[in-house]
């Protein structure tokens, strides 16, 4: 099937001419509020996912401001001590249901999966559309349960507190963390469903771009690992209401067994969150250094190992909650294996951009800041997975701080670089260079000095959801509450300048960034069913050192250093 | 491929039918894979507490009704039957024999929601409910033997086992005189109110499945009726069959673990 492609590329077909604007494309076809609520368009749905984990990202964001600026004075700041618990329940929540599981899935996996592989859409549009529906009715639930006084539990809702003691309004919130879910497991099933039977010819499984490996992995997770939380929240709320149940200790119920399930979920949710991230940085690293990745079947397949290992290791979050010392052993050795795939994919990443030609637009800058900030949140992980260190640092600031380090540090920072990366294909505009590189660094600034001080603090003790502290520990909390401040500020910059240039940016090219991906071969922005005819694929994902797109042709000049002066814009422009 | 782009049932974004009939089949396999690791939950927490408390679930699972649990199983496979006979049917183009079986299979699926209503009624009925109506039954039971000394509690199980038609007792009396007697090692009623609560989510939960299964059932009988399902189709069909069998499975064990945990000694 794979052409012959010489060393050169000296007989790769001609460059494809700039495609004309094309007069309908996916976002001027219909402008009415109908045209996008009863959209079927994978591109339309993508953006509403955009738009509203945008909210959920803001509000969580919000959440996350009142705690640190609750935690500026060792007794509490502005809240009250409920009102702390409600606001960190509420952050948690907020954030990983209706931010971090859905970000990447559902905004770049619905809009550009069909598009990578050479489909005219996923394989089921009107599921696709239902999920972002079922999506936003969990969001309703939980909006409901913060207005009527949030919840208390934290975002893990252990029983028997959640079942029995808590005041708070914990069944709502349970209601939108379950039907939020199979908005997840709707997509997940989509997506797998897509890139088994939706690649155009010539698409073989060796030759889908990272990407598509890493939300395969993900989605794989979503569909096996979601329904066994979606259970356990059903017997939750149901022993809540009814005021009796399985994990009922009056009954002879046991409550370890709602972590062990709650947990069996929530774990294998952390790699739904950060497989997309990889996805993500693996398209980006190799454009933005002009070199083809470096071992891509191991990047694939450690991605399945992520997804398969990522199942089998739970309890490590209960290695004090009881659980037999010879089980703990085994989680333990269990946890530090899931370290092997993730150390797989850093080797090659760093392989890859050793002696390329990097240029640091924002989606390289954000997506090393990925490559920093990971391996210093997995290596802390190692910390919490032997056993004797975790009992020392069991739910203290250090586990905080090493899971931001992987969530924001690692999936936030992922999840910036693809909308900075694809954001010139999703409107057809280009945003400020400079501000963005700006944000970049600021974001990435404002981190360290958030939760660096977290790992100390939490070393010398200071447990999390506590919104109280010892008078020592001050000066990190408030050197970190600073830094969230910078990182707030970080984060403000791209809501302000992305918008702003979808109406008055440059409009952008179909290939901006020269890079090799089928997506990038459709006007920007992509029409209706994004390809005129079926495209062919002729070799692999990555071919930089050709100089070759997916579909063997060659490659636009990549965007340089001087592109980004104007003088030279121009130049480029005129020509 | 020129004559399948002509086809009516084919959706926009697939290049032919094979393409398309392939998408719906690996979805709905993959769904009842989503399916299974939620019942799953619900196996694996009932099979831990099976271990823990295999007393207390043998006794609560005899309260049980077998005579409705063996006529419902019964309706369900026989309903699986005709599900897949409305496959073939499909297939062959025979839009009445289609809709002839998708209607039986409504309506063994539907007299089996009816059987258990009664079931659920019946039970709530004797207050054999985990909470409240089972904490103030057993209590009142526990009462009313409360004179009896252990040796005459232990007569009314004796008698029984020697008649060869025994009559049986209430539940909660049968539960208060067991304790009452103390031969056995005691029936903790918190246990047993445990295996209820299993009893009420599982095939509650089932019970749902079934609902949202004759709900699918229904829109394929409106579909063929309407010229929906033409043979090149069938497969809309058998996606719905595959889910429909799927919550009959889970049925076949569902009633074992429920129904006949027991060791034959009670309803």
């Amino acid at each position: 099937m794979s052409i012959a492609v010489p060393t050169g590329g000296a007989v790769a077909a001609p460059p494809p001419p700039e495609p004309e604007p094309v007069p309908v494309n996916y976002l001027n076809n219909g402008y009415s509020i109908w045209s996008w609520l009863f959209t079927v368009d994978h591109k339309r749905i993508g953006l509403l996912y955009l738009v509203s984990i945008s909210v959920f990202f803001a509000l969580g964001g919000l959440f996350a401001a009142l705690v640190r600026t609750n935690l500026l004075s060792p007794t509490g700041a502005i809240l009250s001590e409920d009102a702390y618990n409600r606001a960190f329940t509420a952050h948690g929540v907020l954030m990983l249901f209706f931010f971090l599981i859905p970000a990447v899935p559902g905004v770049f996996g619905n809009f550009f999966i069909p598009m990578m592989i050479g489909a005219k859409d996923l394989a089921f549009p009107k599921l696709n559309l239902a999920s972002w529906y079922v999506f936003m009715v969990g969001a309703m639930c939980a909006a409901w349960a913060v207005l009527v006084g949030g919840i208390d539990t934290g975002w893990t809702l252990y029983p028997p507190y959640s079942s029995r003691a808590s005041q708070a309004a914990v069944v709502p919130g349970v209601l939108g963390a379950f039907i939020s879910g199979f908005s997840s497991i709707m997509t997940g099933l989509n997506i797998m469903v897509t890139v088994h039977k939706m690649r155009a010819p010539g698409m073989t499984w060796g030759r889908l771009p990272l990407f598509v490996w890493a939300l395969y992995a993900t989605s794989l997770i979503q569909l096996l690992a979601t329904p066994v939380v979606a259970i356990t929240l059903v017997l939750l709320m149901a022993e809540r209401m009814m005021g009796i149940g399985i994990f009922d200790p009056s009954i002879g119920g046991d409550p370890v067994l709602f972590q062990h399930l709650f947990w069996f979920y929530s774990h294998p949710a952390v790699y739904i969150m950060i497989l997309p991230g990889m996805g993500v940085v693996s398209e980006i690293l190799t454009c933005f250094s002009r070199k083809n990745i470096f071992g891509y079947s191991a990047v694939a397949w450690s991605s399945a190992g992520i997804a398969v290992v990522g199942f089998l290791l739970w309890a490590h979050h209960m290695f004090v909650a009881g659980i037999s010392f010879y089980a703990a052993m085994l989680f333990s050795l269990l946890s530090m294996l899931v370290a092997v795939p993730s150390a797989i994919k850093m080797f090659n990443w760093t392989a890859t951009l050793y002696r390329g030609s990097i240029t640091f637009h924002a989606p390289m800058l954000l997506s090393i800041g990925f490559l920093v900030l990971f391996t210093i949140g997995g290596l802390t992980g190692l910390f919490l997975a032997t056993l004797g260190t975790d009992i020392h640092l069991h739910d203290t600031y250090f586990v905080v701080a090493h899971f931001h380090f992987v969530m924001v540090g690692g999936m936030v920072l992922a999840y910036m670089a693809a909308v900075h990366f694809w954001w010139p294909k999703m409107t057809g505009r280009m945003y400020s260079d400079f501000w963005s590189r700006l944000s970049a660094v600021i974001i990435i600034v404002g981190f360290f000095f958030t939760f660096i001080p977290q790992f100390v603090a939490g070393y010398y003790g200071m447990p999390r959801r506590y919104p109280n502290y010892p008078a020592e520990l001050q000066w990190l909390n408030v050197m970190s509450t600073a830094g969230s401040s910078v990182l707030g500020l970080g984060y403000l910059m791209p809501a302000i300048y992305l918008p702003l240039s979808f109406f008055t940016g440059k409009r952008a090219t179909a290939n901006p960034w020269s890079a090799t991906g089928l997506e990038w071969q459709t006007p920007s922005p992509p029409h209706v069913h994004n390809f005129d005819t079926t495209p062919v694929v002729v070799c692999g994902p990555y071919e930089y050192s050709l100089g070759v797109d997916q579909q063997g042709r060659t490659l636009p000049p990549p965007p340089n250093e001087t592109n980004a002066e104007p003088d030279a814009q121009k130049e480029a422009n005129g020509g | 491929m020129a004559n399948a782009h002509a086809s009516p049932v084919l959706k926009h974004h697939f290049e032919d039918l094979g393409q398309q009939h392939a998408c719906e089949r690996l979805g709905m396999w993959m769904f009842l894979a989503t399916e299974i690791l939620f019942f799953g939950g619900l196996f694996a927490a009932y099979t831990i507490y099976r271990m823990l408390y295999p007393h207390e679930f043998e006794i609560a699972s005899s309260f049980m009704d077998r005579k409705i649990a063996t006529v419902n199983t019964v309706f369900l496979i026989t309903s699986s039957l005709t599900m897949t006979l409305a496959i073939r049917c499909a297939k062959l183009g025979d839009r009445a024999g289609l809709i002839r079986n998708l209607i039986l299979t409504v309506a063994l699926g539907t007299a089996f929601m009816v059987m258990k209503g009664f079931e659920y009624a019946h039970e709530f009925h004797e207050n054999l409910a985990p909470g409240k109506l089972f904490r103030a039954e057993y209590a009142k039971a526990t009462e009313s033997v409360a004179k009896l000394s252990p040796a005459a509690a232990a007569e009314y199980f004796k008698a029984d086992a020697a008649s060869a038609h025994p009559a049986h007792a209430h539940w909660a009396a049968e539960l208060a005189l067991k304790n009452k007697a103390g031969a056995d090692e005691v029936v903790d009623s918190g246990k047993v109110q445990m295996f209820l609560c299993f009893y009420f989510v599982m095939t509650g939960i089932h019970g749902i499945h079934i609902i949202v299964g004759l709900g699918c059932i229904l829109w394929l009988v409106y579909e063929a009726a309407t010229g929906g399902i033409p043979p090149e189709n069938y497969s809309t069909v058998e996606v719905v069959s595959l889910y429909w069998h799927l919550v009959d499975a889970i049925w076949l064990f569902l009633m074992p673990l429920l129904y006949l945990a027991g060791a034959g000694m009670g309803h």
